[in-house]
């Protein structure tokens, strides 16, 4: 025996190294008939970790303070070695993260993935994305600007308008001041820089586990664990390493090359990856004419914007945009089509999902504009197309016609 | 549906070419053509910036060090003929004026300019330069097309001389996009055509002093880009020779 695997010999047997590696990467067998949409996956995984590295470079030199927080970040831009490409690579890929993750989620509604056995899985990458939010709207007021601060306060205001007198002590307590302040910056870094990244990794570990306890989906919603050669080894299955290690190779770099060419080209992409009014500093007495978050949150502030007050509170279009949310957790008990992929569903399936990805983009757009006359009326149209999708689901999902699924993956 | 759809998009469309309208005030924005790799003009746009600027506006974010090796200047060039004040080579370019007198003088605290063209724009901040008219309703006598009642003197004008307005109803009518009609009524020491030059440099400098970044980043982006391509090859080939055996 080599070194190397008395070494590994040693290790295995006090640390299960050799079995997480196999049940994971070399014996993970995922179905052969992976497409385009199987990228988002692992470029989730590779963002997140762009963001943990450059995140922990921008601590260095970052000061949550709310006197120095602004100009400690003009520092990084000038002073700091390369501080101007790791910032950008933080804010690049703070949207390139939503970008990913939001193909990732259409993906699995495409091929239903989120279906029966895979709840859990689908469970696990909402609360992703809920701490994801949480993560990049903590984030936004660390540089301090106008929209930083003006953003956050809208937003947390949002909680005032919780009915029965909670919303007002709950949005102090979250601000930990009667305004947006420095104690509101400095637990807002608190949260961004440990807390929530914390809990985005451990549910990203639950994630993954959960996935490859049931183990992938695939473009043609067949379970691959039902066909199984005499070894076991699934007939339509591949082993993750190394042949989706080098295909998603191939995906990073066609990823790194369109992100390098915006961080290094056009990294505040006209202002929506870095907004205008983000570089001048928060001035708590000026209001600016016209405030927007930044596009990833977009779609869920028209919904908050198109509903009117009732009863003198805000309440309901918090709740809307709440609701707009907590339906894509129910998902998986909504649906009850007996096929997965919408390769096997009828057309009134894709109908709605065309509805709802286009309602979605649209409302995403509709939130940047401001909520006035057609604009409003367009996002209270919108909106109710953006619910019945889910709404219906049981309805159409039912009567749907569908065609046979095959017994094996389609794979040319 | 999908007609409703697309009726709803034409109706919306009308809305979208009003809107983007009125970037500048009370008048269309020029067009600032600069270029930060000039640096001649980026030079003569620092002049510009620490002798007329200065006096009321910081760049606090920049020091004179960074800048002089950008500008392509010495540290002696630097200090003999941009600083005024017995600061050092790696001091921020701050002010002596105290922001609180300031607002009491002006109304306003002049802002810190270090990021104004970015978060302004180089354009709106080139239309507002050539937009001062004479106004005697004004304390200071002047007004700005682009920046209305601002508190801000000409402080240009022994350059541009003082011009007056002579389409004001037409703009108001305009909505932002009928262009000014103005007409010297005083001359400057620079003609014209030369003071427009001399803004389109303090624009670019301004443009520069908003991001340094920005004299290197592009350079460096397109050999990161040409080292992902030609990774893209070699990565490309083993992903297809690892899945020949896949049928």
């Amino acid at each position: 025996m080599s070194m190397m695997q008395n070494l590994l010999g040693w290790i295995d047997a006090r640390f299960p190294l050799t079995k997480l590696w196999k049940e994971h990467l070399a014996e993970y067998y995922a179905p052969k008939n992976f497409n385009f949409w199987y990228f988002f996956g692992s470029l989730a995984l590779l963002v997140l970790v762009i963001q943990i590295v450059t995140g922990i470079f921008l601590t260095m030199n970052y000061k949550p303070d709310s006197a120095l927080a602004f100009g400690s970040v003009e520092y990084i831009m000038r002073d700091v070695n390369w501080g101007w490409m790791i910032r950008y690579m933080h804010s690049t890929g703070a949207s390139a993260f939503f970008i990913v993750v939001y193909l990732h989620m259409f993906r699995g509604l495409m091929y239903g993935s989120y279906k029966q056995p895979r709840e859990l899985t689908w469970i696990f990458g909402m609360l992703i994305y809920v701490a994801l939010m949480a993560e990049a709207f903590m984030g936004y007021l660390l540089p301090w600007g106008q929209m930083s601060y003006w953003g956050a306060q809208v937003i947390i205001s949002l909680f005032g308008a919780i009915p029965f007198g909670l919303g007002e002590p709950l949005a102090q307590w979250i601000r930990g001041d009667f305004v947006v302040s420095d104690a509101t910056l400095n637990r807002f870094f608190a949260f961004h820089v440990i807390a929530l990244p914390l809990v985005l990794v451990f549910l990203v570990v639950a994630h993954i586990i959960a996935l490859h306890e049931v183990g992938s989906n695939n473009p043609d919603g067949v379970e691959i664990k039902k066909k199984k050669g005499p070894d076991g080894i699934p007939l339509d299955g591949i082993p993750f390493h190394p042949y989706y290690t080098v295909k998603d190779i191939v995906g990073v770099i066609v990823f790194l090359v369109i992100f390098a060419a915006v961080l290094f080209f056009i990294p505040d992409l006209w202002g929506w990856f870095l907004e205008k009014d983000n570089f001048m500093p928060a001035n708590p007495l000026k209001t600016p004419p016209h405030i927007v978050p930044l596009w990833y949150f977009t779609p869920f502030y028209a919904i908050l914007r198109a509903v009117p007050p009732m009863f003198g509170s805000q309440f309901p279009g918090v709740a809307a945009m709440g609701m707009a949310i907590v339906f894509l957790f129910l998902v998986p008990w909504l649906d009850r089509s007996p096929v997965k992929s919408i390769r096997y569903r009828g057309g009134l399936f894709k109908i709605f999902l065309a509805i709802f990805v286009i309602s979605f983009v649209t409302l995403g757009w509709l939130g940047t504009q401001p909520a006035t006359g057609g604009y409003k009326m367009m996002a209270q149209f919108f909106g109710v197309l953006y619910f019945a999708f889910f709404i219906l689901m049981p309805w159409y999902t039912a009567v749907d016609k569908t065609k046979p699924v095959p017994e094996r993956v389609t794979f040319k | 549906m999908k007609k409703i759809i697309i009726a709803l998009f034409f109706l919306v469309s009308p809305a979208l070419v009003l809107a983007s309208g009125g970037e500048c005030g009370h008048i269309p924005c020029k067009k600032a053509n600069i270029d930060i790799h000039n640096q001649a003009s980026l030079q003569r746009g620092a002049k510009l910036f620490v002798n007329y600027c200065m006096g009321c506006h910081s760049a606090k974010y920049m020091s004179y060090e960074r800048m002089g090796q950008d500008l392509g200047l010495t540290k002696k060039q630097v200090l003999n003929n941009l600083v005024f004040t017995d600061g050092k080579i790696g001091d921020y370019m701050t002010i002596a004026m105290p922001a609180k007198k300031s607002k009491a003088w002006f109304g306003t605290t002049p802002p810190d300019l270090t990021l104004e063209a970015r978060s302004r724009g180089v354009d709106w901040l080139y239309t507002y330069l050539l937009s001062f008219y004479a106004d005697e309703t004004r304390p200071l006598g002047v007004n700005n097309l682009v920046f209305k009642d601002v508190g801000m003197p000409h402080v240009l004008w022994q350059l541009q001389g003082l011009q007056e307005l002579k389409n004001e109803e037409e703009i108001v009518k305009g909505k932002g996009h009928t262009q000014p009609k103005f007409e010297l009524i005083r001359e400057g020491s620079m003609s014209p055509a030369k003071y427009d030059q001399a803004m389109m440099d303090l624009v670019n400098f301004l443009a520069y002093a908003s991001e340094p970044a920005k004299l290197v980043r592009k350079g460096v982006g397109v050999w990161v880009i040409l080292f992902l391509l030609v990774f893209l090859v070699p990565a490309y080939l083993m992903k297809k020779e690892y899945w020949k055996d896949v049928h």
